[in-house]
């Protein structure tokens, strides 16, 4: 059996590459992306910890961070159609109009 | 296949057993094209293919033959890599859901066990929907990739239609696994042993062949391929052997959602059973192929009669009509289980 | 090295190159294809770890549903000129640094609790009826409540979304 610290350090893993490419990039659909790159590391380890701990609550936990990511990711890109439709431009340098 | 514990032999097994169904799935699928033809062009007077071989038996290998050594295109504007990849997508996994299709009761032949299946998931239901919502992506994909306005409208429209009717085609089977209480094809089939799930759900075999129709972009649903408004769909920029593993996905579609559409709704490989062993033991898989040839020949026939529908109609259809109705369905479903449970 | 293990690090060698190439990837659709990619390899470790019910929502749900509305909403907008933007922040060091930093904490917070993940080794006990049944009885019995909250959020992120990309609001 995989030691649970290989799942958690694999999740830790994504994790980062999940907030670095959240951090690094414009274009609000990779940025997007990129948070369900975290959610799926956040889920990696609650599976993990379920696995460990013999008990089914972590994969309950996992099912309801993806229902809550179904829901984030509608919600989410309509916003991104919206202001798409109105700036002509998918990058976040250009969503700036509360600037002074 | 074998119980023994020969661990390169069951290999083997496992392996000839896949080339089997693939070489069996195939045939299938170029002489449903060829029945297609002869039969819609029975339906309009005409007589179909008929000058290679007797009554155009050859005519599938004449197609494949010229369908190879056509010249392969890939317009300079496309995205050489997705381009590429969709037609694969949609043929692999087209494929892929026949794996844990039963074909017939397992058999045993001289204290071996054969199973008609390759593998038997206790969640086979699952696996067939998980992959079939997997389908849309060669579509969408295709007509991404192409950068061509009809693919790109063509794509759009087919996968917006497979969505749509992927929820219906779940909830008019739902019904059938609350009677069945399992996600195993093989234990919903035994189940019908009495009475075929037909004739307890109706309804929800209505919603799931419609459903189906929709899902697999055929006629009176084939909105995707309208030639009089989108030229040929998502698939308008590929010719050769890509088009071909569109086409032969579509057909593999169609074989993969009446298997499943006899499985769960006609008693699968349930039948009269009589004679010696060996008939006794091939009698179940006769009766589920002419089931699924059955649901073949329906889908030919449907193509046969209706007229194309609108593609505002066509949303307006499963959102507004066969959601609720799979949704109604299910609830009557669970009201009268759990009212016979007390 | 037994077969888990080399499934393991197979698969989390691909989930973390797929990863990679989704947040450097220019064209979105590239990086949508890679985080497919991403979200099997990750579904392939729920197997390994026997939630076979995750699997099978991580490819209907997440591979299925939220990753072809992504596809959707690119096909809808122009990629062209996104693709001629710079496509990373002027501030891409300092990102870097903070992402570093975060993996680092996180992984020193792994490290130092490391002892306490070695407690419970003796599960693998297999439930009857299967994975699928079990969390299926866990959902309706004792997350009833959660349930019912989830598909109340679900109705409204829908309603918001059909609101909010509509074209003309009266």
């Amino acid at each position: 059996m995989v030691p649970l610290a290989h799942i958690l350090a694999l999740s830790v893993i994504l994790f980062g590459l999940g907030a670095a490419g959240f951090v690094f990039r414009r274009n609000i659909i990779t940025i997007f992306m990129c948070i369900e790159l975290m959610l799926n590391a956040v889920n990696l380890a609650f599976i993990g910890f379920s696995r460990y701990l013999g008990n089914l609550d972590g994969q309950i936990f996992a099912f309801f961070v993806i229902v809550v990511a179904a829901a984030e990711a509608a919600v989410g890109l309509a916003i991104i159609i919206a202001v798409y439709r109105n700036r002509g431009s998918l990058s976040i340098d250009d969503f700036d109009s509360m600037k002074l | 296949m074998a119980t023994g514990s020969n661990m390169p032999l069951l290999l083997l097994a496992i392996l000839a057993k896949v080339g089997v169904v693939l070489l069996v799935l195939l045939t299938t699928i170029a002489y449903a094209v060829w029945l297609e033809r002869k039969v819609v062009a029975r339906i309009q007077s005409r007589w179909g293919p008929y000058l290679v071989g007797p009554h155009g038996l050859l005519q599938p290998v004449a197609d494949a033959l010229k369908i190879f050594f056509k010249e392969d295109i890939v317009p300079t504007e496309v995205d050489r890599v997705v381009y590429c990849l969709a037609p694969f997508l949609a043929f692999s996994l087209a494929l892929l859901s026949i794996s844990v299709i039963p074909f017939g009761e397992s058999v045993t032949i001289g204290g071996a066990t054969i199973h008609f299946q390759i593998t038997d998931l206790n969640v086979g239901l699952l696996f067939v929907f998980a992959v079939t919502s997997l389908g849309v992506y060669g579509v969408a994909l295709a007509g991404w990739s192409s950068n061509s306005k009809y693919s790109l409208l063509g794509g759009l429209r087919s996968s917006a239609q497979m969505i749509s009717y992927e929820l219906s085609l779940g909830l008019g089977v739902v019904g059938v696994v609350m009677l069945a209480g399992s996600l195993s094809l093989r234990e919903i089939v035994e189940h019908q042993s009495g009475l075929w799930n037909v004739f307890v759900q109706p309804v929800g075999f209505l919603i799931y062949f419609t459903a189906a129709v929709a899902e697999t972009n055929r006629v009176p649903f084939d909105l995707p391929e309208g030639e009089s408004e989108l030229v040929g769909g998502f698939h308008t920029e590929y010719s050769s052997f890509k088009f071909a593993m569109f086409f032969m996905a579509e057909y593999a579609n169609i074989v993969t959602v009446s298997c499943l559409a006899t499985l769960l709704f006609f008693g699968g490989w349930l039948g009269p059973v009589f004679g010696p062993p060996l008939l006794r033991a091939l009698l179940p898989v006769f009766w589920f192929c002419l089931k699924v040839f059955c649901f073949l020949f329906l889908y030919i026939w449907i193509r046969g009669t209706l007229p194309r529908f609108r593609y505002d109609q066509l949303m307006a259809f499963g959102w507004k009509f066969l959601l609720p109705l799979g949704l109604l369905n299910v609830l009557v479903t669970s009201l009268v289980l759990a009212w016979r449970s007390t | 090295m037994m077969l888990p293990q080399i499934a393991f690090f197979f698969l989390s060698a691909v989930t973390l190159i797929s990863a990679v190439m989704v947040i450097t990837r220019r064209n979105a659709v590239h990086s949508i294809i890679w985080l497919i990619v991403t979200l099997f390899s990750v579904g392939g470790i729920f197997l390994t770890l026997h939630a076979e019910f995750l699997f099978a929502v991580q490819v209907i749900l997440y591979v299925g549903g939220i990753m072809v509305l992504f596809l959707f909403v690119v096909m809808l907008v122009n990629l062209d000129v996104a693709l001629k933007q710079a496509q990373f922040n002027r501030q891409w060091q300092v990102a870097l640094v903070t992402a570093l930093v975060l993996m680092a904490e996180l992984g020193y917070g792994i490290y130092r609790g490391h002892q306490g993940f070695t407690l419970a080794q003796v599960t693998a006990t297999p439930m009857s009826g299967g994975n699928t049944q079990a969390v299926g009885l866990a959902l309706y019995q004792d997350y009833m409540l959660a349930v019912e909250i989830a598909s109340v959020l679900l109705l409204v992120a829908m309603v918001g979304a059909v609101i909010m990309a509509k074209r003309k609001i009266e």
